[in-house]
């Protein structure tokens, strides 16, 4: 190269002539403009994300606590007819414990026997709250005739407002706190009596229609018996069809028809597999309505694509070198599929079989079907017994008139969105762990 | 590796053969039906299951609809014993039924239910008569003695008393008991006013028909599906629009929500009861008789939904919106029910 100045580039090259700058400006130009469109959708999904994620948490994040009131109780032995001398549990269990609760708000609450106030008063502790009381006596019946200080559940509505999730500054008429309930609440509040603690409920109770009871406990093992079965059936069946198709099915027009059927499967929506599931196992077959099993063998069907396409990706990316190593050292096409390429593959194939599983585990449509959004309230102890799954036990919640089933929807959603990151970071960290580069 | 695939594959296949021999008895007790009568329902179930130690009855909300397909298919352990509906069985249904063998059904009035118009409350109520109603949601109305697309594009259109606002109401999809019990109420209450539209009443009862029960499909109104928490949400985040839903989703939301009063009421406790709010309907739950011996706790069920600690006044269904049914009606349902008799809506 000879001393030529950069100015004669530009006036005499075939590259550097005006029209060809421009050109290349707009080039430029383009490829920014191609950035920043790419830029600008990432953010977009981003702030979306951004708004869904605040919009769940901010909702759901009060329901991990619960509102709890500290009373002292009076166990009045004249709430129970005992015949002998020691009491059975038969006799304990009979006692009449709602008038020993209102006796004990009475006791711990200014003018609650004011005209009227009956109401108020029921409206304070949940439901439920003489089962915790019941539970107490069944396992210390010295305990009667004694005073018990104990923490019990606040009902929903005042676990609503205490929380700040209903407005206390609208007329009295619009809200399901009255302002008897309200001085009562600052009263409680003023004596430390009144608290909010973690809400053990949510993770150990099922269904209730009763939200500061209704727990996630049912649907968590529901979903759990759920993924048995699709890991079961659906990664052998998948991983063991994707082997064959891959490398043993000779490449003809039935192999390519499958293989065709198999990719639009993957596309088929979700709630045809639910159909399907009601006609074929519960019509046909007479499998229980509502049970994990029909679930699991429906949501199955469903994942199978997925596995089938996702194994044979992960075959076909092993290199011929092993294929063609293994043959050389003298082994049959068996020994080299099952000792050389599969466990190479087997990283791809466990991560797509992983997120086969998540897809089966945020799954609603199917589920809807066979009946596993049915009203629950035990966890199922068998494969058999009627259940829910995380996601529809959601889709119940949400569409439940109460209040404080709007705080529990978005709690439900926050575990469910926590399983599914749990299983994708399990998937991330085996193909991070196990992956071979070439 | 290969173990371990015969290994699973064993296992899936002893899993099919196991679950071919299950499903042939049942401890617990199944419902199905309405979603506007599932929270009293599985309420009931909830305290059943509480107070007896009984297992607790599986609850599915179907639609009424579906409830009564599903109800109806026939009798053994597995089908429902139970099925909640927002309006009567239907003469088609009754004969499906009983076609199918189910022909031992014992009718309760749970009580009743109203159905709301209600809006946010930074939008603006008024009160609205049937008639005023049929014209502003129905699909054909009448206008100067003629029938036509429904033309009124605001709520002023309709009455010049009206917010000059766009006519805008969300309201359940037609497979819902809900929807039913508006058509019939509402709609079919509200043409009978136009004469217009009476005089078809005579001379072709299917475009009569037609004419009472469509609603319009122009944008207006607004299939918001069967979830009513949703059309409650999208209430208050657009004040201009209106909803209908079951009263119970505007009692639990008196704080953000008021109601339009129709025919100059307002749906509450006391006006729901004693009828004078015009839209307000029944809601039933249906038992298989054929059932009560086999099912454990069947008996024991029935009388907790027919006691008065449930659906009687101050019961705990009260707690949720259910308003209860008058004295005579309750006494006469709970009678008929506990000892099992046959409905006598088609005999």
């Amino acid at each position: 190269m000879t001393d030529t100045t950069p100015s004669s580039f530009t006036t005499h090259g075939l590259h550097t002539s005006a029209a060809a700058q421009a050109r290349m400006r707009r080039r430029y130009a383009a490829e920014r403009r191609f950035r920043l469109y790419g830029i600008a959708a990432i953010v977009a999904a981003l702030g979306v994300l951004a708004v869904l994620l605040f919009t769940i948490v901010s909702q759901g994040y009060t329901a991990f606590v619960n509102t709890e009131i500290e009373l002292e109780v009076y166990v009045d032995p004249a709430d129970f007819s005992f015949e002998g001398t020691t009491p059975t549990s038969e006799e304990i269990g009979a006692g009449n414990y709602r008038n020993l609760l209102s006796s004990a708000l009475q006791e711990n609450l200014p003018d609650a026997d004011a005209p009227g106030a009956a109401r108020d008063l029921r409206g304070i502790l949940s439901g439920q709250a003489y089962r915790q009381l019941r539970e107490t006596l069944l396992a210390d019946p010295s305990l009667i005739g004694q005073r018990v200080s104990m923490s019990f559940l606040a009902s929903s509505d005042i676990d609503q407002a205490f929380k700040g999730n209903t407005p206390r500054d609208v007329p009295e008429e619009r809200r399901r706190v009255s302002n008897l309930q309200y001085e009562w609440m600052d009263y409680l509040e003023n004596q430390g009596q009144i608290s909010t603690s973690f809400n053990s409920n949510l993770f150990t109770q099922a269904d209730s229609r009763q939200p500061e009871q209704a727990g996630l406990w049912g649907a968590i093992v529901g979903s759990f018996y759920l993924m048995l079965v699709v890991a079961v059936l659906s990664i052998p069946l998948g991983v063991g069809a994707a082997i064959y198709l891959e490398e043993f099915a000779p490449k003809n027009r039935l192999t390519s028809f499958i293989e065709i059927n198999i990719n639009n499967l993957a596309a088929v929506p979700s709630i045809i597999f639910g159909l399907l599931g009601l006609a074929v196992f519960i019509q046909v077959f007479g499998l229980p309505r509502s049970a994990p099993l029909v679930g699991g063998l429906a949501l199955t069907l469903m994942t199978l694509p997925t596995i089938i396409i996702a194994a044979r990706a992960s075959l076909r990316s092993i290199p011929p070198s092993i294929r063609e190593a293994a043959y050389g050292l003298g082994a049959s096409k068996m020994q080299m599929v099952f000792h050389h390429v599969l466990p190479l593959a087997l990283p791809g194939i466990l991560t797509g079989s992983i997120i086969g599983l998540a897809q089966a585990l945020g799954e609603t449509a199917p589920l809807l079907m066979i009946g596993m959004n049915a009203f629950i309230t035990s966890a199922p102890d068998s494969m058999f017994s009627p259940s829910t799954a995380l996601p529809s036990q959601i889709y119940i919640w949400a569409d439940s008139s109460e209040r404080g089933f709007v705080e529990r929807t978005s709690a439900g959603i926050m575990v469910l969105l926590g399983f599914l990151i749990l299983m994708n970071a399990t998937a991330i960290f085996l193909r991070k762990r196990f992956e071979k580069r070439w | 590796m290969k173990k371990v695939l015969l290994a699973s594959t064993l296992a899936a296949a002893a899993l099919a053969v196991a679950s071919g021999a299950q499903a042939q008895s049942r401890e617990q007790l199944r419902g199905v039906g309405s979603s506007t009568v599932f929270p009293y329902s599985t309420m009931i179930a909830e305290e059943f299951a509480n107070m007896t130690g009984n297992a607790a009855p599986v609850i599915e909300s179907t639609g009424t609809g579906g409830g009564m397909q599903i109800f109806c298919q026939g009798v053994g352990v597995d089908h429902p014993d139970l099925t909640g509906a927002s309006r009567a069985m239907k003469q088609s249904e009754y004969e499906l039924c009983v076609g199918n063998g189910v022909d031992d059904i014992s009718e309760q009035v749970l009580g009743f239910d109203g159905i709301a118009l209600a809006t946010s409350r930074d939008g603006k109520v008024f009160d609205i008569s049937l008639a005023e109603l049929h014209q502003a949601l129905a699909a054909e109305v009448a206008v100067d003695g003629e029938i036509v697309e429904n033309p009124h594009e605001t709520w002023a259109d309709v009455n010049p008393d009206f917010p000059d606002a766009e006519i805008q109401v969300m309201g359940p999809p037609p497979t819902s008991g809900t929807r039913d019990a508006w058509v019939e109420l509402v709609m079919e209450e509200g043409c009978s006013e136009f004469e217009a539209i009476e005089a078809l009443h005579e001379s072709d009862e299917v475009r009569y028909e037609e004419v009472c029960q469509r609603m319009r499909e122009d944008g207006k109104f607004i299939e918001a599906g069967e979830n009513d928490n949703l059309i409650v949400q999208r209430l208050n985040s657009d004040p201009t629009a209106y909803g209908i839903f079951g009263y119970s989703f505007f009692y639990e939301n008196q704080d953000s929500l008021q109601v339009v009063s129709i025919e100059g009421v307002e749906p509450a406790e006391a006006t729901i009861a004693d009828g004078s709010y015009p839209v307000s309907r029944p809601i039933f739950i249906y038992y298989k008789n054929a059932h009560r011996e086999v099912i454990p706790g069947m008996e024991a069920f029935i009388e907790e939904a027919t006691s008065e600690a449930a659906s009687g006044p101050g019961g705990y269904l009260t707690d949720i919106g259910l308003v209860p049914a008058p004295e005579d009606q309750r006494a006469k349902t709970r009678e008929a029910v506990r000892n099992g008799e046959h409905m006598s809506r088609y005999e």
